[in-house]
């Protein structure tokens, strides 16, 4: 049996599944490739750890408690959406998928909005942007972050629309076994940027 | 809202100063400024007048419905790949004139008088630099790897046919927006490195570094899914049989220059980014001022810039293989060695980018490390050389045109390949870096590298393309032309550097230049001429394709798969998926008599449909970011929605293939069979004559 | 266990599910341990910077690898292997560039000061 995240279409249909093959190992290529877009933007950061440029600094703006949160609120959503492709390989329920899905979904906006109120509660710290070049390479990192949630949670929602449609049929399928691997994918970013962007600062 | 403010923000900040004479109307009385201007215009206006006559002829011959349903919408590999090379020949001809003017320029600056003014001779070299990197060499070799490699390797099509064609309209969006900065000016004049804080805001905030930011962007995104699509093809489609180590070296070539582009691409994007936030949203990446760090960006731009130049090179290292081995009639010397050479050099172009600045201050230990590891690249690139001249050795050599340009290769690359030696010395770089005996080094990479290397491929492939071959004479001239051109236009730039003269350099006074340039002058002149050639070469072949008629597929006596289809193949690519026993199968099918057999198990084949995608992202890319070059926001935004629609939209899509059934490929088979094997044989001594029919008699049989 | 057996395929399928299903559960607590030394480590300000740092890095490889493993299936044989000499691949160009930038602009760094 196949080892992919709930990589299982109906095995007699052998081209079908050697397609699905195909495209989860190409989702994954894409995803590595993302992953060097993150890398950089961490090295960026850390070697811009030490241009504050007299403005605020970690300890002025960051709050370890919100950081908390949002990592837990990813974590378990990690843990709902996996539920969700087990849910499709192994149940035809659709009713199931759809609160495994909703969770995620619910999780993913908690963590957006508290990342929305940091952001926020940074800005009226004076931690802009354009203060410093520290706090320049902290907003394309981080937010870059929250906008692949975000797409990513889009991305869920026009799942959960096919799956009203068409049902649980095998390009639905294909779709939440990618989306599976970026949620994962983006839950390993965010251990990056708790570790070398939140703790590495404030530890 | 009064007019005025509606004007605003439908145009942004796009004014009347946007056109090309708008020096001319300003400073009426400046000679300088009429000719810069005249120039310019004459060059606005052969994009305006160029893409009207297009369209005028596209209608006239009524051929809008076959350029939608043939073309435009189409995902065949070969398709694409075409289009991928005509953007790139056109975008070559820009390139061109646009060095043409600068040597002029050049050969005329001494004490101060060249006719060009600064700010021009910068947007010159800027998109000279940017237009060949991004626009020539890319598009050349994705084209060609695009037509070639599925074919090589026994697929009906990429992996993933529709997200080809959205590489497609990225790359060829990008491109647009180079052709569009002609109009509504000005183009950067950062260089093709773009770097700051010369291309930050406070030095240059006009819109000139945005129009290279986005198309430099749209251009390695279109990369980026390239390389993904490719190096899944060749890890998931190839036919039973055709291991690794079977498979040619063109797509060993363009499997690591898949890899490549996966990992080298996004360092480019994460640069243009932050040079586009620092521009647009005032933050501090590589500002002289608060925390900024613009050697950063020479970092970041390097990491990209350093493997890229093994992505131009190695389809090319490909293509020569193809050709020496083809055209020697012998099997490749060294396979092995050349493979694992390639996997070398890809895995070592990653260890190398700070050879690129050496000079820019960090401390001699780490420039020793780097001049070492740039110097280790040396020895996979000489056990090449080795392997292709021990291909020629006792080989049957036919010297045709691809040919030609693979000698040129070996000799020119190999004076180039020895000058990297010397920079890769930091102290001797010392001496030269930002002189023109770098730019001489690389273009000795680039040209007989890269381009003899794409224009090998162009011609030896072109009658698999279209079903006749390109006359012969035509392209002789092209690319004696072209090497005597090359040789004439750059060699005096390694004299030049040694004098020590700067590159991009505007006007000088020292008298020992002029001669130098003069040359360069004529050797670019021959270049120019050589590059007429193959437009004549071109036309000539159209007007003859009935005499240069290669249907039966094989002109050269190829030994890999895309000859054993016909020419050109059908759109699934082979009846039937070939099974593969050896390296150079179709050699052995042919020797063995396997080769024009019927097969007697036919089945349905299902092909992607045409896809409109690729064509409307690549317009909404091309749209959302003239918005941001002239602060349209209403643009970006509706692009930015329009796009992400389409892109939904289209996964709501359920019917995405259609079925080609068994009889209708066997009919078109057995037609095309019946008439190949009423050919006679064609001997390699006629090669190159209208009795070459495209049934080529093995060499090997004919040795016997 | 008879898993071959075509009449126990809805059995098999089961078990399967319940095992996925475990695999998850374990990643998570994995992670999640993981992830309470790390806020620990620093919120209760336990050690000196080096050893925190020391601390962060290797939790934070330990739940990369952990949610490699569980969520994502990876593994070192079977099907998954393409993907492994991937992601190997990723990591080690991922060193090079990452720390070469790092130590790169550090030098230049020390240089200027
Ligand atoms: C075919 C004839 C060509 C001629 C005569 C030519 C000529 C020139 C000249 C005069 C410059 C400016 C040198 C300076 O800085 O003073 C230049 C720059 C450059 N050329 Fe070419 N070139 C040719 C082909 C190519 C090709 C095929 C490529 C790449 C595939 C290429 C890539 C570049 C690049 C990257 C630069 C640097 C632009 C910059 O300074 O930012 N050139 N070339």
């Amino acid at each position: 049996m196949s080892r992919h995240p709930g990589l299982n279409l109906d095995a007699s249909h052998a081209p079908a599944h050697d397609q699905a093959v195909t495209l989860v190992f190409g989702f994954w290529v894409f995803m590595m490739s993302d992953v060097i877009v993150f890398g950089l933007l961490f090295a960026t950061y850390v070697a811009m750890s030490d241009a504050l440029a007299g403005g605020p600094g970690p300890h002025d703006l960051f709050e370890l408690r919100t950081v908390f949160i949002e990592t837990l609120l990813l974590l378990i959503s990690s843990l709902t959406i996996g539920m969700a492709s087990l849910s499709m390989k192994h149940e035809r329920d659709d009713a199931r998928l759809f609160i495994w899905l909703g969770l995620t979904f619910g999780l993913g906006l908690a963590f957006l909005s508290y990342e929305l109120h940091d952001f926020a509660s940074m800005v009226e710290k004076g931690g802009v942007p354009s203060r410093s070049g520290w706090l320049s390479a902290f907003w394309a990192l981080v937010p870059l972050h929250a906008l692949h949630v975000s797409a990513a949670m889009l991305w869920l929602v026009v799942i959960a629309v096919q799956v009203l449609i068409f049902g649980q049929d095998s390009e639905v399928k294909l779709g939440l076994l990618r989306l599976t691997v970026l949620w994962h994918f983006l839950d390993i970013v965010w251990i990056g940027i708790f570790t070398i962007v939140y703790l590495g600062e404030l530890g | 809202m009064t007019l005025h403010q509606f004007l605003d923000t439908a145009f942004g900040r796009l004014g009347w100063d946007a056109l090309p004479f708008w020096e001319i109307v300003r400073h009426p009385h400046d000679g300088k400024a009429w000719l810069n201007g005249l120039i310019a215009s004459g060059a606005a206006s052969l994009v305006v007048f160029g893409a009207l006559a297009v369209v005028v002829m596209l209608t006239r011959r009524r051929w809008w419905r076959s350029l939608w349903s043939g073309w435009l919408t189409s995902v065949d590999h070969k398709k694409i790949g075409i289009m991928y090379v005509i953007l790139a020949l056109v975008m070559l001809a820009r390139g061109l004139v646009e060095a043409t003017f600068m040597r002029a320029h050049q050969a005329t600056a001494l004490n101060d008088t060249g006719f060009l003014t600064p700010e021009h001779f910068g947007e010159f070299f800027t998109t000279h630099g940017t237009i060949m990197i991004f626009f020539v060499a890319m598009p050349f070799l994705t084209g060609l790897i695009n037509y070639v490699m599925p074919l090589q390797i026994g697929a009906r099509d990429v992996s993933f046919p529709v997200l080809n064609s959205i590489s497609l309209g990225l790359t060829a969006a990008g491109a647009a927006l180079v052709m569009v900065s002609l109009v509504l000016m000005p183009f950067s004049t950062g260089g093709w490195s773009g770097y700051p804080p010369y291309t930050e805001r406070s030095f240059n905030p006009g819109a000139g570094p945005d129009y290279w930011i986005w198309a430099v962007t749209l251009s390695s995104l279109g990369s980026t899914l390239t390389g993904i699509n490719f190096s899944v093809t060749v890890y998931k489609e190839r036919a039973p049989g055709m291991h690794f180590f079977r498979m040619p070296l063109f797509c060993w070539t363009a499997l690591c220059t898949s890899i490549l582009m996966i990992f080298a691409m996004p360092p480019l994007t994460v640069a243009t980014a932050l040079l586009a936030l620092d521009r647009y949203a005032d933050f501090h990446f590589f500002t002289n001022d608060l925390g900024g760090n613009m050697m950063n960006y020479a970092n970041l731009f390097w990491l990209f810039g350093h493997p890229e130049v093994y992505i131009l090179i190695l389809p090319a290292f490909g293509v020569y293989s193809e050709v020496f081995t083809t055209f020697s009639g012998k099997t490749l010397y060294g396979y092995r060695a050349l493979v694992l050479a390639t996997m070398c050099i890809a895995v070592l172009s990653f260890g190398v980018w700070m050879h690129h600045f050496f000079t820019m201050g960090q401390s001699a230990e780490l420039n020793a490390v780097f001049g070492i590891s740039t110097m280790l690249i040396g020895i996979p690139t000489g056990v090449k050389i080795f392997d292709w001249m021990l291909t020629m050795y006792r080989g049957q050599v036919r010297l045709t045109v691809p040919m030609i340009y693979a000698l040129g290769f070996i000799m020119l690359f190999v004076i180039g390949g020895t000058t990297g030696i010397v920079l890769a010395n930091p102290s001797v770089d010392y001496q030269v870096h930002n002189t023109l005996f770098l730019v001489a080094h690389f273009h000795n990479m680039l040209i007989p590298g890269t381009l003899f290397g794409m224009l090998a491929g162009y011609t030896m492939w072109f009658p698999k393309a279209f079903g006749f071959r390109l006359d012969e004479i035509w392209g002789r001239r092209a690319a004696l032309g072209w090497i005597a051109g090359f040789v004439l236009a750059f060699f005096p730039l390694y004299g030049l550097g040694l004098l020590g003269m700067p590159r991009r350099l505007h006007a000088y006074v020292e008298p020992a230049y002029l001669p130098f340039t003069v040359v360069a002058l004529v050797g670019t002149l021959l270049i120019v001429a050589a590059f007429a050639c193959l437009c004549v070469q071109l036309w000539v072949s159209v007007r003859d394709r009935d005499h240069l008629s290669v249907r039966a597929g094989d002109p050269w006596d190829g030994r890999t798969l895309e000859w054993a289809t016909s020419a050109p193949p059908p759109e699934y690519n082979f009846p039937v998926v070939p099974t593969v026993e050896s390296k150079d199968p179709f050699t052995h099918e042919k020797l063995d008599g396997k080769a024009l057999q019927s097969p007697d198990d036919w089945q349905d084949i299902e092909m992607p449909r045409n896809a409109a995608l690729g064509l409307v992202l690549g317009l909404v890319g091309f749209l959302g970011c003239f918005g941001l070059v002239w602060y349209m926001w209403w643009l970006v935004v509706l692009a930015a929605l329009a796009g992400l629609g389409a892109v939904i939209a289209r996964s709501f899509t359920r019917n995405t293939t259609k079925t080609i059934s068994a009889d209708e490929v066997r009919a078109q088979y057995m037609e095309w069979l019946e008439n190949v094997r009423a050919l006679p044989l064609t001997v390699r001594s006629q090669e190159s004559s209208r009795a070459n029919n495209g049934r080529a008699m093995p060499v090997m049989k004919e040795q016997q | 266990m008879t898993r071959e057996a075509p009449e126990d395929e809805a059995g098999a399928r089961a078990a399967d599910a319940a095992h996925e299903r475990r695999s998850y559960m374990k990643g998570f607590l994995v992670s999640l341990v993981l992830t309470l030394i790390t806020f620990g480590v620093v919120a209760f300000d336990i050690a000196d910077r080096i050893t925190v740092l020391v601390t962060l890095g290797l939790t934070a490889l330990l739940q990369i690898a952990a949610q490699f493993r569980w969520f994502l299936h990876i593994r070192l044989r079977g099907q998954a292997r393409d993907d492994l000499q991937l992601i190997l691949f990723t990591a080690l160009i991922l060193g090079l560039m990452g720390g070469g930038t790092i130590f790169i602009l550090a030098n230049l760094d020390a240089r200027m000061h």
